[in-house]
This record gives structure tokens, C-alpha cells and sequence, in this order.
């Protein structure tokens, strides 16, 4: 969200040219809609403290960000392959548990220490994700295919990914070797000592990656390549290498995502990654679909939604919670939080 | 050297096998003629069937079992609670473009699934849902009185007729609904929605009916699948089970009802015989075998088939 803060630039009219890479920002709705939401968050946050003590909501709001941070992980990778290829990918979800188990396979099947496995996973995921832009997604681009098929090829591929792990390493739910029951206090709040580390991690990537999209010339030109395709080919970008590298950050971000879930939660199973779907692209959506700064919020938002929601209802409804906020955000404002009117239609 | 695995052939000679075959293929015929319907012949991405099959079979569970309906009323009410949700799913996303209605529609059947385990007040939870069926066991004991005495231990054998019956109804309606001009104002917003809005035509009313029948025909194959298990649980409905639809509708061939059934049984023949491959694996591993050849057979179609074995090249809706 730091990063997201000061990259707020008015939307470049449309008929004037906007050769010049910086106009071709991220949050691109302005600064309103993101102070808009900063003061519904702190309004929403001032209520449940009234309601239910301050204690409370800030123990729930540490967990939101835990969750927050894998959300936004995997919602930025999410966000980023559907600007560029304009491709819905029902497969991320599954990216993340290949991550997962390929941490698991090089942590406890092979022995490597966790931070080496870590890495193994992201290199691997990534991997998985240039693969399958290379065998997939570039020649049925080339053959001009359709929406429709290509939304069922991401779904054939994720059921591929999905079910051959599951027939590698069964349904059994399989932990890394890492320590999930140790916790700290600190300010009479307690986070798990592993969840903290998730958290740094999480945060010091997204920043990582904020940064990389405003600063370097490759952010600049994947979110100019997520804008606008064939201005951005006119402009005289390498869009095939624009295209892989989208995929080495958005599949690595989604292996990186998966790892740290496990880390947090405690275990893995060959259905994590898609049933983390539904709330990734609940963050996408919120953000705006195809804004990746957009997905990087609306991930911690959605992380803060859905911790904050237990306060008021069933914990285990909290899932039931993201499903209610895409719901909402079609209904009320489809473009999302930071999104412009014209993606939707 | 020694064989990986063996197949046994015997069980395909067995009719115990093609009636379990017959009733899944039927009930899927039906669940994908939905799919048909919303995707081949409205042009729009339904891919929560799942949802509304499991939305049609729970409501009808719930309603007998806990409100103490006959079954026989409990049918058309569930049927309309299913139309009820398409309804209320299809009005914030099908004025977006389609692929916000993809991704609330696979949304939504997660949810379904997710509600089905979790509200154990009303569904079981994960111990599932009995004795929604007495009235079923009674007509069905009717009809095998019907039947040859040499038919009379195969218990499946009504659901299977009726099952039959119902697809051959439904397929004749469906294809009476598309030559009507209800029919070709639907096909005309597959072609070019401006078009037909500029025609007078609302457009989201025509697909909001769309997706309601779709619903509707998800509800009726939920009951199929509930009378064939006798036995409801959120594992029988999970949202993976509306791609299994989808692969049977490209391979059958889309915009072509007939097709649908002759997908269907290709498809569960298939899917059937996995079983009978003999592989050294767990249980939980040939199912995701299953699941795989889904997948990889989607993919393969769509890329190299997709206007599937019955489809016209001319009514190419994948290629938009």
C-alpha cells in the first residue's frame, strides 16, 4: 500500500498521445478513489473498535494482513497475465499449490533448508508458468482463439496441475518444517513467530514489486503492455518479452504465495490453491480488473475484510465474506475501487 | 518384463456397468444441455453449473427431510429456488462483459459448495443428507414390477429409464425453444448483442431467462444424481463437476443438443472404465487420474476440436 500511495496519476485524456511511459500509470483512477477507501476502511475500523475494544480489532487486523499478504501475491500475478493477455487465468489458483509442493518436495522430501526450498518453488512455479505460455497460450494466441476457449484451456490446465499432484502426493495434508507453534507478543498482540516471518516476507516482496512496476523500465512497460496492447506494440516495446517476463513474475509471485500460505496456515493440500481462487479474484476485482496496484490492495483489503468479518460472524464464514465483496463491488462500482469505467465494458 | 498395470475387460461385458454408465450419462446429459443452452446458444459462460445442480438437490433434500414436503412438491419448488439463484447471480454480472459472468458463476459454486459443508443445521455438513427418496423407492418398485422377471435384481434399472425418458423430453423441448423466436432472439445475441438490442431486444431479460432454464436443468440432473446416490454430500457437487459438462459439450459439439447426449456417453464410458484399470495406486489416486484425463481431453479438444464431434463450423461461438 506504500508503494500504491504517491503512484496515483490522473488518467491521461484519451485522444492526446501518451507516448511517454510514465502516463501510463497504475492506479489510474486518481487519488479520490484511494482516499475514498482509506477513510471507509478507518470509518469501518473506528466501529468495530467502539463495538468490540481496540484489542480485538488490532489482534484481527495483524491476522488480516497475514492474509493479506499472500492474497495480494497471488492477486497481483492474477491481475498482471489478465492486462497483458487479456487471459482469465482459472489456473493461478493452482500455481499456488505447485509452489507448495514443490517447497514441500525440496524441504521435506529432499531435505533443503526452508529459504533454498522457498526459492526452488518460486524457480519452479515461474517455470511452470513460461511453459505453459510457450506451449499453450502463445500458439492458440497465433491461431486467433476465442475467449470461451481459452478460459476452458486454463481450466484443463488446472485440473492437470492440480490432480497430478494429487496423484503424486495424494489428498493427505502435508507440512513444510516450519515452526507454527511459536508466537510472539508485542504490544499485548501475539503473532505466530512463522506468520510474522510470512508477513516481512509478504511485504517486503510487494514493495519489492511496487517498485519494480514504477520505477524500471520492465514495470513500466507491463503495465503499459496491461493498458493497452496495441498502443503499447505502436510505442516500440518488446511485447514477447514483456509477455514471459509477466509470466516469471506473475507465476513466481503466485509459487512465492502458495509457499507462504503453507507457512502460515500450517498445511497443504492439492485443493489449497483453488480454493484460495475465489478470494484472489474477489482482490482482483476490487482493485480493478487488469490494475495491478489495484490487486496489490485489494488483497490487504480483503485480508483485513475477512479477519475483521469473525469479529461479527462465524469464523468459518469468513470465506463466504470475499465471495459477498465481489458481489458488491459488480453491483456497485464493477469497474473496482481504482479501476477505469471502460474496462468493464 | 512385467506389466505396470492389467485391464480387465470383463466388468465392460457386465450390465450392472452400463447402467451405472447410463445413469451418469443421462444425468449429465441434462446437467449440460443447460450449459448448451447458456453457452451455445446465448453465448454467455456459465461455469457454476455445479452450483445449480447442488442448489436444486439440496433445497430438495432440505425440503423433504427437514420441512417434511412430499417429494413430488418439493420438486418444482427447489427447481424454482434454482431458477431463483441463476436469476439473482446473473443480474450484477451479465451486464458486464462475459468473462465477469465466468468468474462470479465459478465463484458462486464454490460458495454452494462451501454453504453445503458448512450450514450442517441444514445440509448434513459432510455427514450428508438421507432419506429424501422413500417416495422415489416406491415408484421406482412400481416399474421394475413392469419389467421382465430376468430384469428384476437390477435395482437401477427405473432410474435409468426415467432418466432416459427425461433427456429425450427435455432434448425435443429444447430444440422446439430454439426453432421458436424466442430461440433465434437468443441466437442473435451470440452473434452481436448490439444488434439485437438495437433491435428492441433487452438483451440482459433474454439472457437472465437464459440462465434461469439453465439453472432449472442443473436442478432436475441434481436430483438424478441425488435419487442415483440416495445420498447427499458437498463431494457429489463440487464446481470441478460443471467443467466435466463443459468437456462433454465441446465434444459432443456446441450448438447441437443431440450431440450433448452423444458426449455424455462417451464421456462416462470413458471415465467409468478408468475404474477397471488396474493401477498400483490408492483409491484417492485413480480419482484424480480421472480428473486429469478431464483436463487433459479439454484441452486437447478445445485446441485441436472445438467444434466437437457434432458441432457446425459455422456456428463457431468459440471463435468469437
Amino acid at each position: 500500500m506504500a508503494g500504491a500511495a504517491d503512484t496515483a496519476v490522473e488518467p491521461a485524456p484519451r485522444d492526446e498521445p501518451r507516448g511517454a511511459a510514465p502516463a501510463l500509470a497504475g492506479l489510474s483512477g486518481g487519488r479520490g478513489p484511494l482516499l475514498v477507501t482509506v477513510a471507509i476502511v478507518a470509518a469501518i475500523a473506528l466501529v468495530l473498535i467502539v463495538a468490540y475494544g481496540i484489542h480485538d480489532v488490532a489482534q484481527r487486523g495483524v491476522n488480516g494482513l497475514v492474509s493479506g499478504s499472500y492474497f495480494a501475491l497471488g492477486a497481483v500475478g492474477l491481475t498482471l497475465v489478465y492486462g497483458t493477455l487479456r487471459l482469465v487465468n482459472f489456473a493461478h489458483g493452482d500455481l499456488l499449490t505447485f509452489g507448495a509442493y514443490m517447497a514441500f518436495l525440496a524441504n521435506v522430501t529432499w531435505g533443503v533448508p526452508i529459504v533454498l526450498a522457498t526459492l526452488f518453488a518460486v524457480v519452479a512455479t515461474a517455470a511452470l508458468g513460461v511453459l505453459s505460455e510457450r506451449v499453450m497460450w502463445r500458439p492458440m494466441r497465433g491461431r486467433g482463439a476465442g475467449m470461451l476457449q481459452l478460459l476452458l484451456m486454463t481450466l484443463g490446465l488446472a485440473f492437470v496441475i492440480r490432480y497430478g499432484i494429487q496423484m503424486i502426493w495424494g489428498t493427505f495434508p502435508r507440512r513444510l518444517e516450519v515452526d507454527v507453534t511459536d508466537s510472539i507478543s508485542f504490544l499485548g498482540l501475539r503473532i505466530g513467530r512463522t506468520e510474522l516471518i510470512v508477513v516481512i516476507v509478504g511485504f517486503v516482496v510487494l514493495l519489492a514489486v511496487g517498485l519494480m512496476l514504477r520505477r524500471t523500465s520492465l514495470g513500466r512497460q507491463m503495465r503499459a503492455l496491461s493498458d493497452d496492447m496495441g498502443l503499447a506494440e505502436v510505442t516500440g516495446i518488446d511485447t514477447d518479452r514483456v509477455v514471459i517476463a509477466t509470466w516469471i513474475f506473475a507465476a513466481g509471485l503466485a509459487g512465492l504465495a502458495g509457499v507462504l500460505y503453507t507457512a502460515a496456515i500450517g498445511t497443504m493440500t492439492p485443493n489449497l490453491g483453488f480454493f484460495l481462487l475465489l478470494s484472489l479474484f474477489a482482490a482482483v476485482i476490487l482493485g480493478g480488473i487488469g490494475n495491478a496496484f489495484g490487486a496489490l490492495a485489494g488483497g490487504l483489503l480483503l485480508g483485513l475484510a475477512q479477519e475483521w468479518s469473525t469479529l461479527v460472524i462465524d469464523p468459518r464464514w469468513k470465506v463466504a465474506v470475499g465471495f459477498g465483496i465481489l458481489i458488491l463491488v459488480l453491483f456497485v462500482r464493477p469497474q473496482g475501487l481504482f479501476g477505469r469505467k471502460e474496462r468493464t465494458l | 518384463m512385467t506389466p505396470v498395470f492389467a485391464v480387465s475387460l470383463d466388468a465392460l461385458t457386465s450390465a450392472d456397468f452400463w447402467i451405472g454408465v447410463g445413469v451418469l450419462a443421462g444425468t449429465y446429459t441434462i446437467f449440460t444441455l443447460g450449459l448448451q443452452l447458456n453457452v451455445g446458444f446465448t453465448g454467455i459462460i456459465n461455469f457454476g453449473q455445479a452450483g445449480f445442480m447442488a442448489i436444486g438437490a439440496y433445497s430438495m433434500g432440505i425440503l423433504v427431510v427437514r420441512a417434511g414436503w412430499s417429494l413430488w412438491a418439493a420438486l418444482p419448488a427447489a427447481t424454482a429456488i434454482a431458477m431463483a439463484a441463476g436469476v439473482l447471480i446473473g443480474l450484477p454480472s451479465l451486464r458486464l462483459r462475459a468473462d465477469y459472468f465466468a468468474i462470479v458463476t465459478i465463484a458462486f459454486a464454490e460458495i454452494v459448495r462451501y454453504v453445503a459443508q458448512n450450514a450442517r443445521g441444514l445440509t448434513g455438513g459432510n455427514q450428508g443428507l438421507l432419506g429424501f427418496d422413500d417416495q422415489w423407492l416406491d415408484v421406482s418398485d412400481t416399474i421394475l414390477g413392469w419389467l421382465p422377471a430376468s430384469m428384476q435384481d437390477q435395482f437401477l434399472l427405473p432410474l435409468l429409464i426415467v432418466v432416459w425418458v427425461t433427456v429425450a423430453i427435455l432434448t425435443g423441448l429444447l430444440m422446439l425453444l430454439q426453432r421458436s423466436p424466442w430461440g433465434r432472439v437468443l441466437r442473435a445475441i451470440r452473434e452481436d448483442e448490439d444488434a439485437a438490442r438495437a433491435l428492441g431486444k433487452n438483451v440482459l431479460a433474454y439472457k437472465l431467462q437464459s440462465i434461469a432454464l439453465a439453472a432449472a436443468l442443473g436442478a432436475i440432473a441434481g436430483y438424478f444424481l441425488a435419487l442415483n446416490l440416495s445420498f447427499l454430500s458437498p463431494e457429489s457437487f463440487e464446481p470441478q463437476f460443471t467443467f466435466i459438462g463443459f468437456t462433454i459439450l465441446i465434444l459432443g459439439g456446441l450448438a447441437n443438443y443431440v450431440g450433448v447426449a452423444l458426449g455424455s456417453l462417451i464421456m462416462w464410458t470413458l471415465l467409468e472404465a478408468t475404474r477397471f484399470i488396474d493401477l498400483p495406486l490408492a483409491a484417492e489416486k485413480v480419482a484424480a487420474l480421472r480428473f486429469v484425463i478431464v483436463g487433459v481431453a479439454l484441452i486437447l479438444l478445445v485446441a485441436f476440436r472445438p467444434q466437437g464431434l457434432l458441432g457446425k463450423r459455422q456456428e463457431m461461438v468459440l471463435r468469437d
